[in-house]
């Protein structure tokens, strides 16, 4: 950290220029690029040349700021900068890095990211559009697929732009960008429920529930393919994939329900993996490391949050219960880190978003205004996704879970439900 | 031969008196009316008496079917109604599956149906209510469609005839916000699949 009083000079300067500062972080503002996640460097995108350039810079800026990792300083840009950079009028801006990009005549994004403090280029790569259309959802995919790198150079870790979120609408599975943006349907036919990703975001597996019982089924979502993979008859729910892909676990039984694991792409009947007998068993999330699944179990007579080896072996309570009325824990969702479970817990009159450090069980309360439930981790393991019923009628909402900041993710008709946040998308 | 002489006129005259009585009394004796003397005709009689007795069947046929449509459309409504009762739902507490006291009557009074319908195979779907976790209440609803039917099987019906499944809370029986609503929506419901087409009734 930089000295005492240089910090609060910074501090002083920031908070004279910043604009947006809806963000409850408290400040350790720094001059430099060491980043750390205490602070918010300042950060300002300069207005864009070529084609297409307002939408760039105000995609650019937007992901920045979603990213909740630096703060987006909005002024004027004014024109494009070309020649020598002024560092000294941005790192008066309150700026500690500069972001400078331009649409080439060649069809790709040039984005240079400049050090204020080190007046100096920090970071320079072009992003191919690869021909898609101009403002097509894949054109916009190089955008978000460039904001997440300049996130990567400034804070060393890299944005969640270029994701997706898919949910259940009105018993369909939508989709939407992270930003809000392409909201669509899925083209899936049928009730289907619980929509989960592959790693490789090629995939999803959800439950299609129809009137003789639910089965599971696994989609190219290139393709459109779809393939019911070998199950228990009956009712088979809540579908995730291993984080290396090759296995499916799903929650099915005749007699309570507990968790089967299958080969997503294989014939091979599924092996069970809990004992639940008789309890209702469902909605499994598996460690990154693969190891181990945590999942709801009715065991005790309410629904709590459990984890598991992922042969079934040293199965335990993970939310340990206070001598509370009615509890109640549902929907847990591993953090991509692994150091947390984020869940959904009965908290007076509605459910809210809590998450669980794994290993000393602290728990903390994520949400407190009106229902909120079914949370999904980000891949960069900060961000939530979940439904909340704040703004009304059901609707997704994203969080920062170090700010507590939220915005609204989908609007409109219908309710919008059982989110699930796509792993990172590498292609368009 | 006087004598016989005597007898031959005797009867001469005789015969004579008779013939002339005979002959006096012919127009006083009318002939008798023609129909009583006429000819009689069998295909026109049994035209007659098979139309008298198509006459008499079609009545008694009238009636039989008349009786009988009472009886069918007695016996659908006995049926619509057995079935209707059959169909009844079992009614659950919040975030319950334990099959209550006071619904242990509704599932006795399904058990005749199986034994009168030797073939026939159920669904049994369990519904929740809309509070707590969607995903969670597909669970429940499987674990209580499976607490029916392992009633069912402890009064001795084969669990073969018995399918499960769960729609959790995505076909609510009343979409409302309100203890009323989440009572009714808290339920195993009763559908007939297979083997009782004709449904016979328990009682016959």
């Amino acid at each position: 950290m930089p000295p005492r009083p240089l910090r609060t000079l910074s501090v002083l300067c920031l908070l004279a220029l910043r604009l947006d500062a809806q963000d409850t972080i408290p400040q350790g503002v720094r001059v430099g690029l060491t980043y750390d996640p205490s602070s918010r460097p300042g950060v300002f995108v300069t207005s864009v040349a070529g084609a297409n350039a307002d939408t760039v810079r105000a995609m650019l800026a937007r992901n920045l700021d979603f990213g909740d990792r630096l703060t987006v300083i909005s002024a004027d840009a004014g024109p494009p900068p070309v020649g020598r950079i002024n560092y000294e009028l941005y790192a008066k801006m309150g700026a500690s890095a500069l972001v400078q990009a331009s649409v080439t005549p060649q069809g790709s994004l040039h984005v240079a990211v400049h050090d204020i403090a080190g007046k100096k280029v920090l970071n320079v790569s072009d992003f191919a559009f690869n021909g898609s259309k101009e403002l097509s959802p894949a054109w916009r995919m190089v955008v978000h697929r460039a904001s997440d790198e300049v996130e990567r150079w400034i804070t060393s870790t890299r944005g969640i732009a270029a994701t997706r979120v898919m949910f259940v609408r009105d018993q369909r599975i939508w989709i939407v960008d992270s930003d809000g943006a392409n909201l669509a349907p899925m083209g899936v036919g049928g009730v289907a429920l619980s929509p989960s990703w592959h790693p490789t975001g090629r995939y999803i597996a959800y439950a299609a529930m129809a009137d003789d019982g639910t089965h599971i089924v696994v989609r190219d979502i290139t393709t459109g393919q779809g393939r019911r993979v070998p199950d228990q008859g009956g009712s088979n729910i809540t579908p995730t994939f291993s984080p290396d892909g090759s296995t499916l676990v799903f929650s099915a039984g005749d007699d309570g329900t507990d968790l089967y694991a299958v080969t997503p792409f294989g014939s091979d009947a599924p092996r069970r993996v809990t004992v639940g007998r008789g309890s209702p068993t469902s909605s499994p999330s598996f460690s990154p490391d693969g190891r181990k699944i945590a999942y709801i179990s009715g065991r005790l007579g309410h629904p709590e949050v459990y984890i598991t080896d992922t042969d079934g072996t040293n199965a335990e309570l993970l939310t340990e219960s206070p001598s509370g009325d009615q509890p109640y824990r549902a929907n847990p969702d591993w953090s991509p880190d692994g150091r947390n479970v984020a869940f959904t817990s009965q908290e007076g009159p509605n459910l809210q978003v809590m998450v669980i450090n794994v290993r000393d069980r602290k728990i903390r309360q994520l949400t407190g205004d009106a229902r909120n439930e079914d949370p999904s981790w980000a891949p960069d393991g900060r961000h939530v996704v979940f439904t909340s019923t704040r703004s009304g009628a059901k609707q997704l909402w994203v969080l920062d879970t170090e700010s507590g900041r939220t915005r609204q993710l989908t609007r409109g008709a219908g309710l919008a439900r059982m989110a699930a946040w796509s792993p990172r998308m590498e292609q368009p | 031969m006087r004598v016989r002489s005597r007898s031959l006129v005797l009867a001469v005259v005789a015969l004579a008196a008779v013939t002339a009585s005979a002959c006096k009394k012919k127009p006083v004796v009318a002939p008798q009316p023609a129909p009583v003397v006429k000819p009689f005709n069998q295909d026109s009689a049994d035209a007659a008496e098979r139309a008298r007795k198509a006459a008499a069947d079609a009545a008694a046929r009238a009636a039989a079917e008349k009786a009988a449509a009472e009886r069918a459309a007695r016996d659908a409504a006995a049926i619509a109604a057995a079935k209707s009762a059959f169909g009844v739902p079992v009614y659950f507490d919040y975030d319950k599956s334990d099959i209550r006291d006071d619904q242990k009557m509704t599932l006795d009074a399904k058990i005749p149906a199986f034994q009168a319908n030797a073939d026939m195979r159920i669904r049994v779907a369990g519904h929740t209510d809309n509070r707590g976790s969607d995903e969670y209440n597909l669970a429940l609803g499987q674990r209580r469609a499976a607490e029916v039917k392992r009633y069912l099987i402890a009064r001795g019906i084969d669990g073969g005839r018995i399918d499960v499944v769960s729609f959790g809370e995505e076909r609510p029986a009343v979409s409302a916000d309100n203890d009323d609503a989440w009572a009714k929506n808290r339920r195993d419901e009763f559908e007939i699949i297979a083997g009782a087409n004709p449904f016979k009734l328990p009682n016959k």
